[in-house]
């Protein structure tokens, strides 16, 4: 897994690549929490270069994003997620809950 | 064809040993034929699995995990040992998928996985430890 956080103007950019499990979610959560830390609520997740994520993985987004929504200060988006790592999070019931975007553009724009 | 073919793997039951694990899963299920929808979601489930075991089973404490993956013509069958502690899958809340996020509790997704992807999943505890049998049928 890697990954890269990137400060914008309206929201911090996190792209996640490769691949998520229960090794490596602590480190997802760390960079997640390091970025609440600092006041940043609004967080955009590029998915485009995941290739796998287990349920490790979304509890990590899913409470990230419980935080950020806390007093409508923000939220966790989710954007360019590939087809695989879609039906996962269909399958998990999530892809209701959280605000999917088809890419980083999209989702920055929308904020 | 009515050949099967037995591949196993057994490795120290650690969560840096999920990549190989997964590397594995994925590398019998293209083999035998699998889309790649199918090998992602077996992978998932065996992942699933295999937390379990190291976080439940062992606690995170020393163990060794054996993979079974068995192919027949009509099936993939996935079997997981470990000689940890006995899970039982009942103490395990299912999720709720209809709840607002706010309201989503965190655990027993991984079950959930296990059993949406799979066609059989059965957990049996006997004197030579723990055994979980994983069955993905073919689709025609």
């Amino acid at each position: 897994m890697e990954i890269e956080v990137k400060q914008l103007k309206r929201a911090s950019l996190v792209k996640v690549s490769g691949r998520v499990d229960s090794s490596n979610a602590p480190d997802l959560e760390k960079a997640l929490k390091e970025l609440m830390e600092q006041g940043q609520f609004r967080i955009v997740v590029d998915m485009s270069g995941l290739n796998f994520i287990s349920s490790a993985g979304l509890r990590v987004l899913i409470s990230a994003a419980k935080t950020c929504r806390r007093w409508n200060r923000g939220d966790v988006y989710l954007a360019a997620l590939p087809q695989h790592i879609m039906e996962t999070f269909e399958l998990a019931g999530l892809t209701r809950v959280f605000k999917i975007f088809p890419d980083t553009v999209e989702a920055v724009g929308n904020l | 064809m009515e050949e099967t073919s037995l591949y196993e793997l057994t490795v120290p039951a650690r969560f840096e040993n999920l990549a190989l694990i997964g590397d594995f899963i994925s590398g019998v299920a293209r083999r035998a034929g699998f889309d790649e929808k199918g090998v992602f979601n077996l992978q998932l489930a065996c992942d699933e699995a295999c937390t379990n075991v190291i976080e439940h089973a062992y606690g995170g404490g020393p163990g060794q995990i054996r993979i079974a993956v068995t192919v027949y013509p009509d099936r993939i069958q996935i079997q997981v040992h470990d000689t940890g502690r006995p899970f039982d899958p009942t103490t395990v809340r299912m999720p709720d998928l209809e709840a607002p996020l706010e309201r989503r509790e965190t655990g027993g997704l991984g079950l959930h996985f296990m059993r949406s992807i799979m066609d059989e999943v059965r957990f049996e505890f006997g004197e030579g430890g723990n055994r979980l049998t994983m069955v993905k049928r073919r689709t025609p």
